[in-house]
């Protein structure tokens, strides 16, 4: 029985032990473990000990900080950020498909190339781009225009911080979804297009939705989903620019940021397990309507 | 005859992929250039700055292009010590070693797993597919505590493979692996099996060479992945002589170190650079062969 098994099924497990088990190590276990702490208090040098709900109960009714700035900026952000990218790059995705060969590969590399910096090696170049000083580039360019007649320190003030985390995310943003919405594109069929043009298609849009979009609903999902983990991954940005957490006044905080603020500078492990957890399920959330919207019958 | 077809219709079809210039395209060139210009203009600038003398980096008012280029930053670079006595060269030689075991790593895992999710027959085959798709939407950064805490009890910590075990539980790379994997084609591999061949020589001999575009797709991944990673060195790694040239780059920007601001700004310029240029060399080389493993990406 057992060698029938190991015949049959075996070598299958075999090829695929490797993965599973960094799989199971690295990626299971952590957030089986995310979703057990979060009911516990664990402060890391008494053992955990088990309070129910209470974490999610005082996340909901007493962590100011979290309904009044991390949850709004959270919301702010993704929603510009995810969606706003996703349809940014499907647009460009668009538009690169219309040109010629050459031409759109030097392009889509332009497109492309942000995403291969990360956040924390870029931070010298936003901190010089952005410096506070008059001797900062984007002051010095506002200034000589006089559109400001004061510089303006971006990285610190509130108003500022959160536009400039979502324009360098976004920046960054043309990454793996980006190249496969333009691959699925390029693989349309021509005579589909023909033949709705044929069957009354009238504008480009209708073109857009009627043609485009049903015919490469795999890659839009696959699109979709590397936008929303994108748009909550990145939540880093607002520390590495500002260069402190708390962001100032919290104008940057986001969820990722009071989940290492508990974590690891509060040492609350428990509080912030609840956090992420709540993070998880967010993904989760976006990830679902995506799927509602492209998922293939 | 076909002017006229075409003036009787008031909607001329999209063009996709068109074999040349044509004057409908000039519209698509002047939306993208403005914004490619802008999305060149960071990138412009770091090759500018790691080759400004100090002069130049702190000149007001400031100048984007450099003027006098020279390679002082880059000799002063590894020239350095880092403030624990760690040579610089050390942390490069570090990354390059991580990275370079890291994509190695990263491909076996992932073609085998592929392999066996795509070819092979057996009861959880679909399930735990689905189970990886799932995962597409895990986000690393949620779980950081918990990571640190299964690290901690593996006792991975200060180890050269905290670096590159958990880089390799990659599900986009598997996933993309799988898809394209079920490219190949069934009769291919019935007919080595016919020919006495075993399940190894199948993958090595037959299904490796013919998903080469996935496996460089994959090695991108893996190497923007381990290549930029600052966060392992600062979590996990207290021995110095461990951490990578990523992680260097950020105590030179970083306020919070005490680092000296001023003689950093050069340094951190060039070793801006030379993060990056390894990135775009990369995929400058592999660009067409990740274009046609896109668009085997969807989700279906």
């Amino acid at each position: 029985m057992v060698r029938r098994w190991l015949e049959k099924e075996g070598r299958a497990y075999a090829f695929l032990a490797p993965y599973a088990l960094l799989f199971l190590v690295f990626i299971v276990v952590p957030v089986g473990a995310a979703v057990l702490l979060s009911f516990t208090y664990f402060d890391t040098i008494q053992p955990p000990r088990f309070i129910g709900l209470s974490n999610y109960i005082m996340l909901i009714t007493q962590d100011e900080l979290f309904m009044k700035y991390v949850l709004p900026n959270t919301i702010e952000f993704a929603v510009i950020v995810g969606p706003g990218g996703y349809v940014l790059a499907f647009l460009l995705a668009w538009m690169l498909a219309q040109l010629p060969r050459i031409p759109r590969a030097i392009l889509a590399l332009i497109l492309y190339s942000p995403s291969m910096t990360s956040a924390v090696t870029m931070a010298a170049v936003w901190q010089t781009l952005f410096s506070g000083d008059q001797s900062g580039y984007l002051n010095s360019f506002l200034l000589n225009l006089n559109v400001i007649q004061q510089p303006i320190q971006w990285l610190q003030s509130p108003q500022y911080l959160m536009p400039i985390m979502i324009i360098v995310t976004l920046w960054s943003s043309m990454g793996v979804g980006f190249l496969a919405m333009l691959a699925g594109m390029l693989e349309i069929n021509p005579e589909l297009y023909e033949a709705g043009s044929l069957d009354g298609i009238r504008s480009r849009w209708q073109e857009i939705l009627y043609i485009t979009i049903p015919s490469m609903k795999p890659q839009m999902l696959f699109g979709a989903v590397m936008a929303i983990v994108g748009a909550f991954q990145a939540g880093a940005i607002g520390v590495t620019l500002s260069g402190s957490n708390p962001t100032p006044q919290y104008a940057g905080q986001l969820i990722v940021n009071h989940i290492e603020d508990y974590g690891f500078l509060r040492y609350e492990m428990g509080y912030a397990a609840a956090v992420s957890v709540v993070l998880l399920l967010m993904v989760l959330f976006f990830s679902r309507i995506a799927n509602r919207l492209f998922h293939e019958e | 005859m076909r002017r006229i077809l075409r003036r009787s219709y008031s909607f001329r079809n999209s063009m996709i992929n068109p074999a040349g210039f044509h004057p409908s395209q000039i519209k698509f060139y002047v939306v993208l250039l403005p914004l490619i210009l802008f999305m060149l203009l960071p990138i412009v600038f770091i090759i500018s700055s790691a080759f400004k003398p100090l002069s130049e980096l702190f000149a007001y008012p400031p100048r984007f292009f450099v003027v006098n280029p020279t390679l002082k930053n880059f000799t002063d670079l590894f020239g350095l010590m880092s403030t624990s006595g760690v040579p610089v060269s050390r942390y490069l030689f570090n990354s390059v070693l991580i990275t370079a075991a890291s994509v190695a790593a990263s491909i076996l895992v992932s073609t085998a797993a592929a392999y066996a999710l795509s070819k092979k027959r057996f009861k959880l085959k679909k399930t735990l597919f689905a189970i990886n798709t799932v995962a597409l939407m895990f986000v690393p950064i949620a779980v950081t505590i918990p990571r640190f805490l299964v690290i901690v009890r593996l006792h991975l910590m200060d180890s050269f493979l905290v670096h590159i075990l958990p880089a390799l539980a990659m599900p986009v790379g598997v996933f993309l692996m799988k898809q394209f994997t079920d490219g190949v084609p069934d009769e291919v591999i019935e007919a080595a099996q016919i020919d006495g061949a075993s399940d190894l020589d199948i993958y090595w001999r037959i299904v490796l060479p013919m998903i080469k575009p996935a496996i460089a797709t994959i090695a991108i991944l893996t190497f923007q992945a381990t290549w930029n990673n600052a966060d392992t060195s600062a979590l996990y790694i207290n021995n110095e002589t461990l951490k990578t040239f990523a992680f260097y780059l950020t105590t030179l920007t970083s306020t919070a170190s005490g680092a000296n601001v001023v003689a950093g700004q050069g340094l951190a310029a060039a070793a801006t650079l030379i993060m990056f240029v390894p990135n775009l060399l990369m995929f400058i080389f592999l660009q067409s062969q990740v274009m046609s493993t896109m668009s085997h990406s969807g989700i279906k």
